[in-house]
This record gives C-alpha cells, structure tokens and sequence, in this order.
C-alpha cells in the first residue's frame, strides 16, 4: 500500500513496537504530527525538547526497550543532543527522529535547518539522514536493530519533510542484514576456559561489574557465578542494582565515592573479574596504581573499551549473559576464599560507610535511607548529578536490576526528572523518585508541566542545601573554601509545584521527613518536596581526582 | 611510529567524516589519506597511514574504526605482506644547462620529467617511500619549489 513518509515513519514504530514518542512539534515534523494525531502510538509532549530526549533514555532505562523521541529541525534537533549524549556515553538504546528542511533547501541555510547529523555524528551510534523515501522503512529497521543491539546506544534519524509528504510503498524488511555491521555474541570458549583455570588459581578474587550486566540482561548469571564462588563482588555506578545489595558478597560501588572496603579489595586483589565495565577514571583513580596484584580479565561486548585504559590479562568479547552463563559451567575448580572474605569482612567494620546523623538538622543521607524504609527498596530512582546522586548511589540499597537511573557517563544536570517521567511512563505500577538537588532540578524544572498535564505522578525529592553541592565540596577541599558561583538563589519550591497543579512539601525538621515521603508516596499526584538539609555535607569517602584509590578521605572521625 | 591501514567502507556520504571526526575527536594523526571506488561501486577503498606512538594507541585506532557501522573491514598492513605506492609530482629549479645532471638523477632513480620550462621543471615518480625519500634527496640540489604527493596507497600481496 502506498502512504507518505510520515505515514510509513508511524508504521514502522509501531512494526517496531513502540508504545510511546517523547517529542514536541514544530515547522518540519508538521506532517508526522498530522499522522499522530489519530494514530495508536502514545505521545507525550515535554516542554523543552531535552526532556523528550532523557524522558526517552528514562523509559529505555527503566524497561530495557528503545525509548523513542522527536524534535523538529534546527533547534528542536539541537535542543535533543545533550539527550542524545547522556544515551551515548551510558550505553542506552534510544531512537532519536528529527526533522529537516525539505530536502532540495539543505545545505541552504534555510530556516531552522542544522546540520543534525553532521552535530550528533560523534555522539551516536550511528545517524541517517533519509534522502529517498523509499529507503525509508528499511532505515527505521536498521536504526532500531543498531540502537539495541551490540553496545546498545542512541541512533538519529533525520527526515526531510519533502520526504515525509512524498509516498512510497510500505515495504517491511523481516530481516537485518548489515555487512558491515556484526556484533560478537558468544566469547571465545577457549578464552572462558582460560579465564575459568585463571579464577581457580586465585586467592582473592575480586568481580567487579558494570552496566553491561544490566543492558544484558545477565544479573541472574552474575549472581549464580559471585555465590558459586563465594567472591566478593563491587560494581560501578551504571552497575548499581546489577547484584543485591544486601547481599553478603556486596561490596557496593566502588571508585571516587565507593565504599572503602570496595576500593582497599581493589588494590589487594590478585584477580579482578571485570564484566560489563569500562575501567572509567572514577572508578580507577590513578591509573598506574589500579589493582596493582591483580590479574584482570575482562568481559565486555565492546572490543575498544578492552585494553583502553588498564592492561588485560584475558579479554573475552561478546554478551555478558551467554559468557557468563559459559563460564558457570566451566568453573570446576572453586578457589577457597574465606581468609580473603575475612580481610574484607575486616574492613567492612574498620570503615563501613558513615555520616554523622544529628537530630536538630535533616541530613541528606538520612533522606535517602528515610526513601528507601517507605519504599522497601522497590521503587525506582532516578538523580541528578552531584552529590544527590552519590547519596542516593551510596545510601539506597538497590536489589534488583532497572531500579536505579542515574547519568553515568556524561554526569548530565537536569538528567534526573525527565528520566523519571520516562521510567513513570514506561512502568506506571512503579514509585517512582528523583533524588534532586536544588540546582539540578532547575535544569529540566519545566517538565513540572509534563508530569502534571500526562498525570505522570513522578515524586521529586529535593536535597536543598542552597548550593551546588558538589562543586562547592571540590572548592571546600581543593579551592581555599572559595565558593565561586556556587550559592543558588532558589524560587519557593512549594509555589512553584502549586503552580504547575502539582503538590509541594517543604521540610525543615528531621522528625517530619518520613511523614513527607509517605504523604508522597501515597498522594495521586507528582509531589515534590523541599528538603532543607545540612548546607554543607559532603560525600565521602572521596578519592580525590587523580589520586589511588586507597588515597581516600574518610571525612569523618 | 607509522603504520599502513587499508579500510573497506560503505561508498556513501558522509563516510569519511565519520572516520576523520573519529581521529579528530580521540586525537589520533592521519600522515596520509587516499580514497577511491573499489571496483563494487558501493564499497570504497582507503589506505591510511596512521601515526601511533605504541601498539596500545593502533589497537585502538583500529578497533574505534571497526567499531563504525560503515566501516567493512580494517587491515593493517604493519606485519602483513603488501606493495606500497605512493605517486609524487614535484617542482624544481631547472634551466636548459641542469639537463645532463637532472637526467643522471632521473635515470638512476626511475623518475622523469613531465615537463621542462624555462626556470622550472616538473617530475613524476611513482614508488615506494624509500625509492621517493631517494629521488627528494637527489632533486635538493636544484631546489625543490613546490611538492605534491598523493599518499600512499597500499594492497597486501595474498
């Protein structure tokens, strides 16, 4: 059947099976908005464009599908590529449409045109500019099967809308095949094997796993692996939710604002078992210094991140999910690790995560533990970036996979709240929160409007220390107390949710906090609540930049 | 350290911005570039000569470029048996009382004149980079004005 490009666009999402588009409309998507108009495809129109693209990587995190979202040309496209960014450096499988002047004026400098795929070219997987609209279907299959598979990552699409009017046959290809694209699968079983007699032979074992287990789906293997080996295990922030928390073998997080006992096992390990992480500087400190008895083996499904920043033992590409399930079944010989558990069992006491709770003030780790009582661990939570999302890195205990959305990589402001409108959307049974800071939350604060109009009951919770936080730590501790820019002048929280339609919560007494949050919890609409905390906490442990990571502060006596 | 990579891409737009925003963007260097059909219109040929300080820097410059969904296939020609050419035309300082001399050069490295002015001559050499390290190194004498090479071009001899 012939229909126009707009129509086949729509046709092919929903071949594809997208539920939900995360956009805003505008000059050149005016055609793809007349076929949404009465099309089954659920729309949710954001206030700025950024929120369409992190609500889209949200709801990617939270249910492991591709989130979708749509921006018209020039400065709809270019609003999204912080979004798309965020998705890229996390890993996150995220289609991305946008649109662009018809086709004979690119190149013109026409109205509202941007070179979209020349932008994003370092910040996607892969982009396309459609040229013929009868490339157009099988571009939308490709775009999905690169978005999701290997590396998962954020694909643009670019679409004149000369293109979108003209018509076309719509023709589904059943099949991917890109020569020039084949990702790897299932590990070389001669390096499992070798990896299995490397563990064996070891003492003090160490796993250490990232956001690869998640996207993989592998956390049931990891966990059948850590207890058949009775290994300690530590993970990254991506990595968070990817093994119980409450666990024994927990270790938690591990790097810059890792748990103590995380990073000494790191540096007195003699293997580290790396699966589904990239050796990122937070988690490494100096480099020359990382895991310096440890034997490294290396399971990633991206060959480039393997040998990149620390040298590997044995690498082994593919798919977390199938090599460990492969390396379960190899693994004979258990190696003996009760003293190695000890010494961590040691450290565990001697410098367990800490903060100094007083009864006069809100600390803002106690917000945290105070989210996790109320919500037994099940809900999801989303941060923003900075020292609200350390504290809910380091004082929600995560159990399972999906439940902690963070910005990992690109370390995005303003990430937090759409994201969470996304997981909502995507998982509407869920509770879900964002642990916000009062800078961050203003960076993506319009989004109130979202959430409010699509009854998207997202639950905010604002760490207020009337900084910005993080960066004022640095320059507590770096910088001679020098709070340069760093003190923010906020609106009134509470008015500013009423004025959305939305509920407002100030608290200002530690005693009324887990009132707040169960008020939350159980009011039918997005609440938000004006935490005021202790002004100048810090996150610790901290391993400064650079340093090694036995070099931490501990913060506390 | 130099390294030879040939590249099989995609023949379509954009490819080649895809691969050197990939260079600009890790920092890597590119000596020499050349692009061309391959005798299947849709795949295109590139030979790159590529600047990598140690092995570590090259696993990574080829693994980043496989890593490009365009990108067919990447070969590096650093321990693999292959023929390299590189064509360069040079201008030189010439008047009609350097022709036994320029000739003797000539001859002895395989070059020759495309065309002989006045004050100016212009010589082609195709070859290998010691064969034209060779002949730069004989045309010093009559000054060499304006130097242009094609990069090098590479195929492996299986």
């Amino acid at each position: 059947m012939k229909m126009n490009g707009a129509k086949i666009l729509i046709e092919a999402l929903k071949k594809e099976g997208v539920e939900v588009i995360f956009g805003y409309p505008g000059g050149q998507v005016l055609p793809i908005f007349d076929v949404l108009y009465d099309a089954d495809i659920k729309f949710i129109l954001t206030r700025h464009e950024q929120g369409a693209a992190h609500a889209a990587d949200g709801y990617s995190r939270a249910t492991g599908k591709v989130g979708v979202c749509l921006a018209t040309s020039g400065p709809g496209a270019t609003n999204l590529t912080t979004g798309i960014a965020n998705a890229y450096m996390d890993s996150i499988p995220m289609v991305a449409i946008t649109g662009q002047v018809k086709s004979f004026l690119i190149g013109n400098d026409a109205f509202q045109e941007a070179d979209i795929t020349g932008v994003t070219r370092s910040i996607t997987k892969h982009n396309y500019l459609v040229k013929d609209v009868k490339e157009l279907a099988k571009t939308i299959r490709e775009a999905f099967y690169i978005a999701a598979s290997g590396r998962p990552g954020p694909v643009l699409i670019d679409i004149p809308s000369d293109i979108q009017q003209q018509e076309a046959e719509f023709i589904w290809p059943e099949e991917v095949d890109i020569r020039s694209y084949k990702p790897t699968s299932f590990g070389h079983p001669g390096q499992i094997k070798k990896a299995a007699r490397l563990i064996s032979a070891s003492k003090k074992p160490l796993i250490y796993a990232g956001g690869g287990i998640i996207t993989s789906g592998a956390h049931h293997e990891l966990k059948k692996l850590t207890e058949k080996l009775n290994a300690p295990i530590t993970w990254t922030l991506m990595g968070i939710g990817c093994f119980p928390a409450t666990h024994k073998l927990s270790l938690g997080m591990l790097g810059m604002h890792g748990t103590a006992y995380a990073n000494h096992a790191i540096m007195e390990a003699d293997l580290i078992l790396a699966v589904g992480a990239r050796f990122d500087d937070r988690v490494t400190g100096r480099l020359d210094k990382f895991a310096p008895y440890a034997k490294v083996i290396h399971i990633d499904i991206d060959p480039t991140s393997i040998s990149k920043n620390v040298r590997v033992d044995i690498p082994i590409v593919g798919d977390a999910k199938n090599i460990l399930g492969q390396l379960i079944e190899d693994m004979d010989k258990i190696p003996d690790t009760s003293e190695w558990l000890k010494t961590i069992e040691g450290w565990k006491k001697k410098c367990p995560l800490k903060y100094h709770d007083k009864k006069d003030i809100i600390k803002p780790q106690y917000v945290v533990e105070q989210i996790y009582e109320a919500t037994k661990g099940k809900a999801i939570i989303t941060t923003e970036v900075g020292q609200n999302q350390m504290w809910a890195a380091q004082w929600y205990k995560y159990d399972y996979p999906r439940t902690f959305i963070s910005s990992g990589g690109l370390g995005t402001m303003g990430f937090g709240f759409p994201a969470a409108m996304g997981a909502k959307v995507g998982l509407p049974d869920k509770t879900v929160f964002d642990i916000a800071g009062d800078g961050s939350i203003q960076m993506n604060i319009q989004e109130l409007g979202t959430c409010v109009a699509n009854k998207i009951n997202v639950k905010v919770a604002i760490l207020n220390n009337g900084y910005l936080g993080m960066v004022r730590q640095w320059q507590e501790l770096f910088y001679k107390k020098r709070y340069a820019y760093t003190t923010m002048t906020n609106p009134d929280f509470v008015k500013l949710a009423e004025s959305y339609g939305a509920v407002g919560i100030r608290v200002t007494k530690r005693e009324d906090v887990p009132k707040a949050i169960e008020k939350a919890i159980s009011t039918d609409n997005v609440v938000l609540i004006d935490f005021k905390v202790e002004e100048e906490e810090n996150v610790f442990p901290m391993v400064p930049a650079g340093e090694a990571l036995n070099r931490m502060i501990e913060g506390l006596a | 350290m130099r390294h030879t990579i040939s590249v099989l891409v995609e023949n379509k737009f954009g490819v080649l911005a895809r691969i050197s925003g990939l260079f600009s963007a890790r920092g890597y260097n590119i000596a020499s570039l050349a692009v061309s059909e391959t005798l299947d219109p849709t795949i295109s040929y590139l030979t790159m000569v590529v600047e990598a300080e140690d092995e570590k820097i090259l696993e990574q410059i080829k693994k980043q470029l496989n890593k490009l969904i365009d990108i067919i296939s990447v070969t590096d020609f650093t321990k693999k048996g292959h023929v390299e050419r590189e064509l360069i035309l040079a201008k030189i300082g010439y008047s009609s009382k350097d022709k036994t001399r320029l000739d003797s050069v000539l001859n002895k490295i395989g070059a020759k004149a495309v065309q002989r002015g006045s004050d100016t001559a212009i010589i082609e050499m195709m070859g290998d980079q010691d064969e034209i390290k060779a002949l730069l190194e004989g045309l010093k004498q009559f000054g060499i004005k304006e130097l242009v090479r094609s990069g090098r071009i590479a195929i492996s001899k299986e």
